[in-house]
């Protein structure tokens, strides 16, 4: 078995018809397990107090922000290279999710950041470029809908989700990469001996995978919806022609 | 049951209803999107068959 046969519609319909119905559940047991978790059976961080609660909303929705694009480069480099529909339509699906990821990265952040830093926003280099990221998907999606030509319209987005790589990973890395700012530097590492201690890693942890599987299960679900779209428009424009 | 936020409750609670409505009209969007798209399929399948 190929990963390639999931090139295929029909095919890629078939698992994602099989995956969903495991994928849902999933995803709600560890998000609401998570969250509810880390709200009611956590106890206060030294220093941060009640505020602390709410890292089990930023730090996964700020993860799938950023990887969301980059999930979005790999079906937009397949689309670029393979010409494959369902790489390029799913890219286009993972937008949206994507995006409402940015928002709640960026609300909760603003509400993290005025009681800890005394300000809701600040043109620190993590933040810019978080923001300037979601201009790039709001920039993407309306892409999409500007122009009627699919294939045209898979190319121009394709090269513009390139372009927004850029600060998808500038907002990873720009802690590290300008030694300023507000924001600090990663919480959760995957190479780091040791995280935030295991009281508020485990339910974060929690969260995140949540996140993750709420991500895969929206995306293959509006992948889908995208398929069925791009058929309903093939068969509109046979029957003009005939 | 309620936890004690102190003088961070706004902060907390908005952070958390913020959220909660974000992923909520994402996942009911996306739901009433799939449901719209198969319905019109189906329609134009229909119509092409029979037609």
């Amino acid at each position: 078995m190929s990963l390639w046969e999931y090139a295929n519609p029909v095919k890629f319909m078939r698992m994602a018809d099989r995956i969903l119905p495991v994928l849902w559940p999933l995803s709600a047991i560890l998000l609401v397990g998570g969250l509810i978790w880390g709200f009611f059976f956590t106890p206060d961080d030294f220093r941060q107090g009640s505020s602390v609660k709410i890292i089990y909303l930023h730090v996964p929705s700020a993860l799938m922000a950023i990887n969301g694009w980059l999930m979005m480069l790999v079906a937009s480099l397949i689309w670029i290279v393979r010409r494959h529909h369902v790489s390029a339509l799913a890219a286009r699906a993972a937008a949206p999710v994507g995006a409402t990821m940015t928002v709640i990265a960026l609300a909760t952040g603003a509400l993290w950041g005025q009681p800890m830093w005394g300000t809701w926003w600040v043109w620190d280099p993590r933040l810019t470029s978080f923001l300037i990221l979601f201009l790039f998907y709001l920039g993407y999606m309306a892409l999409w809908v500007a122009i009627e030509n699919d294939d045209t319209a898979a190319d121009l987005t394709s090269i513009l989700c390139l372009v927004g790589s850029v600060f998808a990973l500038l907002s990873r890395y720009a802690v590290n990469l300008w030694n300023q700012g507000l924001h600090q530097g990663a919480t959760f590492s995957v190479d780091a001996e040791t995280n935030i201690a295991p009281v508020f890693w485990y339910p974060a942890l929690a969260a995140m995978g949540g996140f993750i599987l709420l991500f895969i299960a929206l995306v293959l679900l509006r992948t889908q919806t995208e398929i069925r779209l791009r058929r309903a428009r093939a068969l509109i424009a046979r029957e003009v022609v005939e | 049951m309620m936890p004690d936020l102190g003088k961070y409750a706004f902060y907390v609670l908005s952070a958390y209803g913020v959220s909660l409505v974000c992923l909520g009209a994402l996942i009911w969007g996306s739901f009433r999107r799939a449901a719209k798209a198969r319905a019109q399929l189906a329609e134009i399948e229909a119509r092409t068959k029979h037609g």
